[in-house]
């Protein structure tokens, strides 16, 4: 059974609706991947799934529905969300970053903490350091880090290439892919860089307007001549 | 000298009544990133229910105490009933417009229960049959015992604002609020509790600063406050919004300032409102964020 499911899912933000009853099953251990250009609803899913908008379809979580659930209470099932732009609490250190990710926890978090530092040793060597300050790779990590505190059963990545450099980008994915192996998390990341997504993907939908346009394995995705046109580029 | 040195002790203790509202208004601004006009009035009516307590027989420690937990419930109740409707996802000037119109509202309301005449607020602190605060020597200097009472309350608030902040799990949640309500949400906080306590510890704070300056004054009325919120946005403008320490150092500093410049500076006379007000225009042109605001660096 999946792990998260959207059944026609329809939501967006006042009088606009963006999403247009939408399908997505992620299976447990497994990482999905959503393509679709700007503006297509990939935020607005994964904010729907997380109740920062209203929506109605269901949602459902484990076999729990979970559709309009406060986003603190979906944070609390388990769901953990890394948002477009990082979400940095910019004022606070990288420590108290990572120790708010485990804020639901209770009990201390000592290890974890030290356990994400060495995962990524570069916010290590920032640990007191006010996390507005850091690069913006810097800040994906952390806000990835941040987000594996809470021990969230699904993974919500928006958009983790945005803004940083092939080179960056392509060492966080394989970072995720690790996470994704050795923890056996499972994970949704919406995207457009196709390609780093599908590497790491066992499954991808194709969101066009607010409609799932195409859906199927990262390989099939990957040989159908409309995605390769559109989102791979050749 | 001693007229100086007499002149400096009055200045810190108006300034130490400045810091304390000052703290306040930087509690919710740092919470909610709102400014309260009204915090000076929710602190005038607090400081009647003090009065009202303590005439009933209550001592006047303990009145004032009970009265900081009414004030408590009363600005969590706010927050939730009058600011939160108006906040969601709108402009932030609707908020603002809702606390001028409680200033208005509560202060009218004060005149409405309590009446207008002048009320004399019994004195937290040693003072003689006749009303006056009771004085010590102080290495020369006699230095009421007002002063004393008022510097004390504030240290205390001070530290026990910092644990809170610094060195619990509650106050890193309070400082994820106020830095990032929406990532705050998605870690599991739930931010509406948060902004509720941040509206109530900051009326508690109010209605103690407003209860011990209605003592330290021979009378109080409705105007009790006026002036000292006008006193206390400038010391929280010239220590930078965001900043408690800055709020209560610069409290300090505007209160001393007032001190001499109306003892030493004639022309003043009368128009005293005319320093904090200058203060403020000062830093805001010298420096937006004020003395200890932390100008947010963020990187992309």
């Amino acid at each position: 059974m999946a792990l998260l499911e959207l059944q026609g899912v329809t939501g967006g933000y006042g009088p606009v609706q963006v999403l247009h009853g939408i399908d997505v099953a992620v299976e447990e251990g497994q990482v999905a991947v959503v393509l679709g250009a700007n503006g297509a609803g990939k935020t607005t899913t994964l904010r729907a799934i997380s109740g920062l908008i209203p929506v109605s379809g269901e949602i459902i979580f484990d076999g729990t529905p979970i559709t309009g659930r406060r986003p603190e209470n979906v944070a609390k099932a388990g769901i953990a969300h890394v948002p477009q732009g990082r979400g940095t609490f910019v004022e606070l250190t990288a420590e108290e970053n990572l120790r708010l990710g485990a804020v639901t926890r209770d009990g201390d978090v000592s290890a974890d903490v030290n356990r994400w530092f060495e995962v990524f040793p570069r916010l290590g060597e920032r640990r007191g350091q006010a996390a507005g300050s850091m690069s913006g790779g810097e800040q994906q990590m952390l806000a990835i880090a941040r987000a594996m505190m809470a021990r969230p059963r699904l993974l919500l990545l928006d958009e983790p290439s945005l803004g940083l450099a092939p080179l960056i980008t392509r060492e966080l994915f394989e970072q995720l892919g690790e996470i994704n192996r050795e923890e056996g998390l499972t994970i949704l990341v919406v995207e457009q860089n196709a390609n780093l997504a599908l590497d790491i993907g066992n499954h991808g939908y194709v969101l066009e307007t607010g409609h799932i346009v195409t859906s199927g394995s990262a390989d099939s995705l990957r040989g159908d001549d409309a995605v390769r046109k559109a989102y791979l580029g050749f | 000298m001693d007229l100086f040195i007499s002149q400096l002790l009055n200045g810190i203790g108006n300034g130490v009544v400045y810091a304390s509202v000052a703290l306040a208004l930087v509690l919710i601004f740092r919470t909610t990133g709102l400014l309260n006009f009204a915090q000076g009035e929710m602190a005038l009516f607090s400081t009647y229910i003090s009065w009202k307590l303590a005439s009933s027989g209550l001592p006047v420690v303990a009145a004032i105490l009970l009265s900081m937990v009414i004030a408590f419930v009363a600005g969590a109740i706010i927050e939730r009933v009058l600011i939160r409707p108006v906040e969601v996802g709108r402009s932030p000037l609707n908020v603002v417009i809702v606390t001028l119109g409680m200033f208005l509202a509560i202060n009218s309301f004060a005149q409405l229960f309590f009446g207008t005449d002048p009320q004399t607020m019994p004195k937290p602190w040693p003072s003689d049959a006749s009303g006056n605060d009771e004085r010590i020597n102080f290495l020369g200097q006699s230095i009421s015992w007002a002063v004393i009472a008022l510097a004390l309350v504030l240290t205390a608030e001070c530290v026990l604002l910092f644990l809170l902040l610094q060195k619990t799990r509650l106050g890193l949640k309070i400082r994820a609020v106020a830095s990032n309500p929406d990532s705050s949400r998605l870690v599991g906080i739930n931010a509406g509790a948060i902004l509720m306590l941040g509206w109530a510890l900051s009326a508690a704070i109010g209605a103690l600063a407003g209860s011990l300056v209605a003592a330290r004054s021979t009378g109080f009325d409705a105007s009790l406050m006026a002036t000292v919120l006008v006193y206390a946005f400038a010391a929280a403008a010239l220590g930078g919004f965001d900043s408690p320490l800055g709020a209560v150092i610069s409290g300090l500093v505007v209160g001393v300032a007032d001190a001499l410049t109306t003892q030493y500076v004639d022309a003043l006379n009368g128009i005293e409102l005319v320093v904090p007000l200058g203060l403020i225009l000062i830093v805001l042109l010298v420096r937006p964020t004020g003395l200890f605001g932390r100008q947010t660096v963020e990187r992309v």
